[in-house]
């Protein structure tokens, strides 16, 4: 794992005092709500309905137990003793007090972490691969590269007050667990006559306007990384549009201008961009890389499993994951237990976790873009011990990739965009679909629910996804299916009228049944729609 | 309009900034300024004989003025470049590493605050106009 230097460590020590001191003056009244908003956004800190929010940076998703524990520590002092993991792998705090905030920062910085670029019209914290490092299909580590990424964006002074927030994803295999191409800057890590280097999408995004981001170029080499991403933002710093923010992000503009022609003027100023002496060597890129070498594996930890405990069977079949080294799994812990919130997880299931990763996991965990908890190198030996662990404090649900292992955003229970809530729905879908043999019948089938079309909670891209709207004061729900942020990056579509909260519940069963019945062989739920096509799930919905 | 803040050594430019249209119509005028939609890549070709370039910020979160300085100081632009309009106390430290040496903002800034927030970091992660050196040229010498 990454560590900081001294001017690391002092940049966000310089930025707590900072804060500090803005807190103090919005307290005492010398800044307006007006000027303080753009400062606290820029440290993470939202106002939702009932309270602030704080979103911790989590820097692609990838903690270490001390990190972790401070997490669970910040939830019991300043929350209400639990934390929200999000859909870009970092944590919310729900109920955060003002004047806490910069205290809260402080006890972040002590454990090398920060809010830093969470939120505000900014490039925002750098996702990545959960299973980076660990994963034994990617042509090399992408976190060196998204660090490097990460420290060229904080506090970046050109590109602090961009026409609209501003995502970005780093993968590194052909699978992508990252859902890269609906990020602002998706970067795949590939190999060009031996030399590895980045493959460039720009312009992809869900919200209001979904839309998979176009390849712009297919090779940006190491030392002209920065340049290249230099060139992307300030085309659209520009040139995006600020008349509407609802058209801010760069995907209108890409769409707008067409790929060819935003392509060119990336080149154009690109061109310019690399007289300018403004990448890294290659030494520091290999200087980062060093942090993120492998851990020490043994190299005769044996294959063998001991299966005949039936849970830890399904458990294992379903939520370990091939790991790269003989002998060790990646475990993902699901944090979507029958009828709870999805991404919410206890001070003491926090504590838990960090202690695990200590334990077992060679001190690393990493946070999923689906909202889970993963530790990444378990040796499989000892994977009886941690799911016994992980049962007895209910973090054993074996359904990742399942219907129950939904994403939901915070809906309108939190969000003060939101037009319906998500998290009731969510539960109850768990409910609905708790048996696990139903469940693993029903295979890999990507559950996503957002309580308004801005889709924190990513419909657009779900197997089956789920829109809350208000219809003149109640809230509905429009169905949505055939969508993936996997490789195979696809839309889903609206299959017709909305439906009450338990109407859409009966809904999605029709649209499991009629899979059931049309699927061939080994086919996901996802296959058989594309085959089969909307009209025969619409059929099916609405007679 | 309060007084602007200046950090440069030369006298302030006494002719008054004319629009881009104009500067690029009239040969002779030595002082611009630009809205923040406009092009600053136009002024190029004239940069040797402006002694003074505004450049406007109609809200503070509009944030294209900080592409337009660079564009102007990446190209040699030596001369005074100044941010007028919404430029608050809280932006001016970016503003000055994207090239900006003068402000004439709409409201009055409190110096000691500006003082201290130019003081603040001691390092920076990126290159920019400014030619501070960035922390990983720290790092690797």
């Amino acid at each position: 794992m990454y560590q900081y230097d001294k001017y690391d460590q002092k940049m966000v020590d310089t930025r707590v005092a900072e804060f500090r001191d803005q807190v103090e003056r919005r307290l005492a009244g010398e800044l307006t709500e007006d000027q303080f908003k753009p400062l606290r956004l820029m440290n993470g800190l939202y106002l939702q309905l009932h309270a602030y929010m704080l979103r911790v940076a989590i820097p692609y998703g990838t903690l270490s137990g001390k990190q972790m524990r401070m997490l669970g520590h910040i939830a019991r002092k300043y929350d209400r003793d639990y934390g929200h993991f999000t859909t870009r792998q970092n944590i919310q705090y729900n109920w955060i007090k003002l004047e806490d905030a910069p205290d809260i920062l402080a006890d972040l910085a002590s454990v090398e972490m920060h809010a830093i670029q969470t939120s505000g019209n900014c490039i925002r914290n750098i996702s990545s691969d959960q299973y980076a490092g660990a994963a034994a299909d990617e042509i090399s580590d992408p976190r060196p590269w998204a660090e490097i990424l990460r420290q060229w964006s904080s506090f970046h002074p050109e590109f602090s007050y961009l026409p609209r927030k501003f995502k970005i994803a780093v993968i590194a295999s052909d699978e992508d667990r990252a859902a890269m191409r609906l990020h602002d800057i998706g970067i795949q890590l590939i190999h060009k006559d031996g030399e590895l280097g980045a493959k460039f999408f720009v312009g992809g995004g869900m919200g209001r306007t979904p839309m998979i981001g176009p390849e712009i170029r297919d090779f940006v080499p190491a030392d002209e990384l920065i340049s290249y991403a230099e060139a992307c933002l300030r085309v659209y710093n520009r040139y995006g549009r600020r008349d509407n923010k609802y058209k801010a992000r760069i995907k209108i503009l890409v769409h707008e201008l067409g790929k060819e022609e935003y392509t060119r003027q990336v080149e154009e100023e690109f061109a310019h961009m690399k007289t300018l002496g403004l990448n890294p060597p290659v030494e520091e890129l290999a200087r980062i890389s060093e942090y993120f070498a492998d851990p020490a594996f043994e190299p005769d930890a044996s294959d063998d499993l001991d299966l005949s405990d039936p849970d830890f069977k399904l458990w294992v079949d379903q939520n370990t994951v091939e790991h790269k080294q003989a002998g060790y799994a990646i475990a993902v812990i699901s944090l979507k237990p029958q009828g709870g919130i999805p991404g919410d997880a206890s001070s003491a299931q926090i504590d838990l976790m960090a202690d695990l990763a200590e334990q077992y996991s060679f001190d690393e965990l990493r946070v999923t873009h689906s909202q889970n908890i993963v530790l990444p190198h378990v040796k499989k030996s000892d994977l009886y011990a941690l799911w016994q662990k992980l049962d007895e404090a209910g973090l054993a649900p074996a359904n990742l990739d399942l219907i129950t292992d939904s994403i939901a955003c915070p809906g309108l229970d939190y969000c003060s965009l939101a037009n319906a809530r998500s998290i009731p729905l969510a539960q109850k879908i768990s409910e609905r679909f708790a048996d696990l043999g139903r469940q693993r019948e029903l295979g890999e089938l990507k559950l996503k629910i957002s309580g308004c079309i801005n889709a924190c909670g990513h419909h657009h891209a779900g197997h089956i996804g789920i829109l809350g709207v208000d219809r003149k004061g109640t809230e509905n729900y429009q169905l949505l299916l055939g969508g993936s942020a996997a490789e195979d990056t696809s839309l889903a579509k609206i299959t017709g009228p909305g439906f009450s909260e338990d109407g859409v519940i009966d809904a999605i069963e029709t649209v499991t049944d009629l899979y059931l019945k049309e699927r061939q062989e080994d086919e996901r739920f996802i296959d058989t729609y594309r085959r089969v096509g909307m009209a025969a799930f619409k059929e099916a919905i609405y007679g | 309009m309060v007084e602007a803040i200046r950090f440069r050594d030369d006298d302030v430019h006494e002719e008054p900034a004319v629009s881009l249209d104009a500067v690029l119509d009239q040969s002779n005028a030595t002082a611009v300024r630009i809205e923040a939609g406009e092009d600053a890549r136009l002024l190029l070709p004239l940069l040797d004989r402006l002694a003074l370039i505004e450049v406007d910020f109609p809200v503070f979160g509009d944030g294209r003025g900080y592409s337009a300085a660079q564009i102007l100081r990446e190209a040699g632009y030596k001369g005074e470049l100044r941010a007028s309009g919404d430029v608050l106390v809280d932006q001016i430290a970016y503003m000055r590493r994207c090239g900006f040496d003068a402000f004439a903002p709409d409201a009055p800034l409190d110096p000691k605050v500006m003082d201290k927030a130019l003081e603040l970091y001691d390092a920076v992660y990126q290159g920019t106009t400014d030619s501070r050196a960035p922390i990983w040229k720290l790092r690797h010498g």
